[in-house]
């Protein structure tokens, strides 16, 4: 007599004993971390040799939910952990995984300055449009006109542009999509990890308790059909051109994916060629 | 308990030299293994990582010129974690902003020097002139409770020798450990002996032995502290700096709370005796103490012989080890002098621990400024003078 076992092929990259997670019905976030780890069997890389860095908010609870060395770190401040990390470690394949108040806002010097450096690093940056964890404060991510619990009539500043500002940064790998197109992001996971350099993944995803909700979009799973109707995908698409308003057109995909030698790469070839064979090297770990 | 090492000589300039007190902090730093610094230029600390830029290629570590203080000083507990012997430097207003990371450091219990070159404050001060008004900042300055360790050197000489104490403070109480200079110590240049390699005892990085399977990452042992281990071993930690259990899981509720920032909490002050360093001078007859620290215990010095050539008996204390405070001993004079006479470059931090500590056995007077000079040695007489009526 034989036994069925139903096995979940993502359980060995989950910290089981931590669920149920935090995170709402409907929300994306689960979504991509779901990519995350079928992206990671994908990629074949030891997951011995994976770390984890998160900020802090709803995206930033990844890091204590993914089996892997895994850093929760302060607000805003997971990607100078990051680098600090992979420099001090250069074997490790190290993913920043937050959200966009987290990476973008309080965080957003970080960003730029890492971009610039071509630290070989991911970025996975979740963008629910607010801040989900406070309780749904406008963000500098929320497009023009939506509510928000600090943006009541109507949000009016102008949003960044995320792909554009990693582009316009110095990001070798840049590419957008939704919560709703699960095998490009793990797609595209899969090739910004393998990526020299500093890789930008934007992840639209619903926020159905408090972005939805306050801006009668209905639940996730309208969210969903939204995604899935408002999406275009544009391989290539210039970055410049891939602003996000509350109803309109959203462009989706791999937008810039080119060759730049990292942070370590440009270390190491300027200390050799000054110093010569006194150049001692990194001294990682 | 690990055993002691001593240093490697990759990074020891053995021998004697004419450096000021940031150099040798840097030197101390090198001699102590240290090979990853993130930083920002901050007047009066930037020599110190002028000198590693400059040094580091050569003895095989990084360093890193970071956009801010925030990112510098969460740099380096990233490269901690990664396996690196980490520092940063700063002065006050990058002081401040490093307050958040000094409590994740707290938290996490990652082993790190932090260095702070005073300059006279509040906000932009008087960047290049000295100060001692971040003393307290440094016990309490970032939120919540933790305990930390700092130290004070009064020499380029101490600067180099503490530097090193500071590294090994750090890993055997797995703890920010903070070099409170000022900025006088930091540009005065002095002779500095470097001792070789094998005269430098190291506290290695507490690496547990025990398995991944058998391994909890804040589970403490019987001396509160915890053992180590770096990303990429195969142990899958997990490091937060919420309230965590031993599995480092984040757990919200005040019974763990109580565990884990009771134990932070009492790692330093179960051993401050041991901890705790300080100085004395002519202190056997002394009817006046003075408790002076940094640039400023060099005058008080000056001021005591001063004083003793007009028969007045006075005596010099001065902490080494800043946090943990020489308690005891402060409670212990109090019993048998007239008076203390606190002498620093603010307007009275350390002044209300030895206040506290004489709990009125004793008068405690406070000769205090905001910083911009050192005390004159007169002035110091004359409030002297005062204390010993």
């Amino acid at each position: 007599m034989s036994t069925l076992t139903q096995i979940n092929p993502v359980e060995p990259f989950l910290r089981t004993d931590r669920m149920p997670h935090i995170w709402c019905p409907g929300c994306g976030i689960g979504t991509t971390v779901n990519c995350f780890a079928r992206a990671l069997v994908e990629s074949k890389l030891p997951l011995d040799k994976v770390a984890l860095v998160s900020g802090i908010g709803c995206t930033g609870r990844v890091a204590g939910y993914v089996n892997l060395d895994s850093f929760h770190t302060t607000h805003g401040r997971a990607i100078p952990f990051a680098t600090g990390l992979k420099l001090a470690n250069p074997a490790l394949n190290v993913v920043v995984y937050s959200g966009d108040g987290d990476l973008i806002s309080i965080g957003g010097n970080h960003f730029i300055h890492a971009a610039r450096r071509n630290v070989d690093i991911t970025v996975i940056c979740v963008n629910n449009f607010i801040y989900g964890m406070t309780g749904g404060q406008v963000a500098p991510t929320t497009p023009l006109g939506a509510v928000a619990s600090t943006s009541p009539y109507g949000c009016y500043e102008h949003a960044f542009n995320l792909p554009f500002l990693a582009e316009s940064s110095g990001a070798v790998y840049v590419a957008r999509w939704t919560a709703f197109h699960v095998r490009h992001i793990a797609h595209s996971m899969v090739e910004a990890i393998k990526k020299k350099g500093f890789s930008f993944i934007e992840i639209l995803a619903p926020c159905p308790t408090l972005f939805q909700r306050r801006n009668k979009m209905g639940d996730g799973l309208d969210t969903m059909r939204q995604y899935k109707q408002r999406s275009v995908i544009k391989n290539g698409a210039h970055t410049r051109e891939v602003d996000i308003d509350l109803q309109g057109e959203i462009v989706v995909g791999k937008f810039v994916d080119i060759e730049r030698p990292t942070l370590q790469q440009s270390m190491e070839q300027q200390l050799r060629q000054t110093l010569r064979d006194q150049y001692a090297g990194m001294g990682g770990a | 308990m690990p055993t002691l090492t001593t240093a490697s000589s990759k990074g020891v300039l053995t021998g004697a030299h004419f450096l000021d007190g940031d150099q040798a902090a840097c030197e101390g730093a090198l001699a102590a293994g240290a090979n990853f610094v993130a930083g920002y230029p901050i007047t009066p600390s930037t020599e110190i990582v002028e000198r590693f830029a400059s040094r580091i290629p050569t003895v095989g570590g990084v360093f890193l010129q970071m956009e801010d203080e925030l990112a510098s000083s969460i740099a380096i507990v990233g490269a901690a974690w990664g396996g690196a012997k980490v520092f940063t430097v700063t002065s006050g207003p990058g002081f401040s902003l490093m307050m958040e990371h000094l409590g994740y450091a707290a938290m996490t219990e990652t082993p790190l020097v932090l260095v702070d070159v005073q300059r006279g404050g509040p906000s932009t001060g008087l960047p290049t002139l000295p100060g001692q008004g971040d003393m307290m900042q440094a016990r309490w300055g970032s939120h919540g409770d933790y305990e930390v360790i700092a130290l004070c050197p009064n020499s380029p000489q101490e600067c180099f020798d503490l530097m090193i104490d500071a590294f090994n403070l750090a890993e055997e109480y797995r703890t920010p450990v903070l070099l409170m200079m000022d900025e006088s110590v930091g540009h005065m240049t002095e002779k500095v002996v470097i001792p070789s390699p094998d005269k430098i005892s190291i506290y290695p990085r507490r690496y547990t032995s025990l398995p991944p399977a058998e391994y909890l990452p804040f589970r403490a042992g019987a001396d509160g502290i915890p053992e180590m281990v770096k990303a990429g071993d195969g142990y899958r930690i997990h490091v937060t700096g919420l309230t965590h259990d031993e599995k480092g899981y984040p757990a919200m509720n005040w019974k763990e709370q109580k565990k884990l920032v009771g134990r932070l909490v009492s790692k330093i002050r179960d051993n401050a005796e041991r901890i705790a360093r300080w100085e004395e001078h002519e202190m056997q007859d002394a009817d006046v103490v003075m408790v002076a620290y940094g640039i400023t215990s060099r005058v008080a010095q000056r001021a005591m012989q001063l004083a003793r050539a007009e028969g007045l008996r006075v005596g010099l204390l001065r902490p080494i080890v800043a946090w943990p405070f020489p308690e005891k001993r402060i409670r212990e004079l109090a019993q048998r002098v007239h008076s203390f006479l606190v002498v620093e470059m603010n307007y009275g931090q350390m002044f209300y621990e030895v206040e506290r500590l004489a709990a009125g056995h004793a008068r405690t007077e406070l000769l205090g400024h905001g910083g911009g000079m050192v005390h004159e040695p007169e002035e110091i007489l004359q409030a002297l003078r005062e204390a010993a009526q």
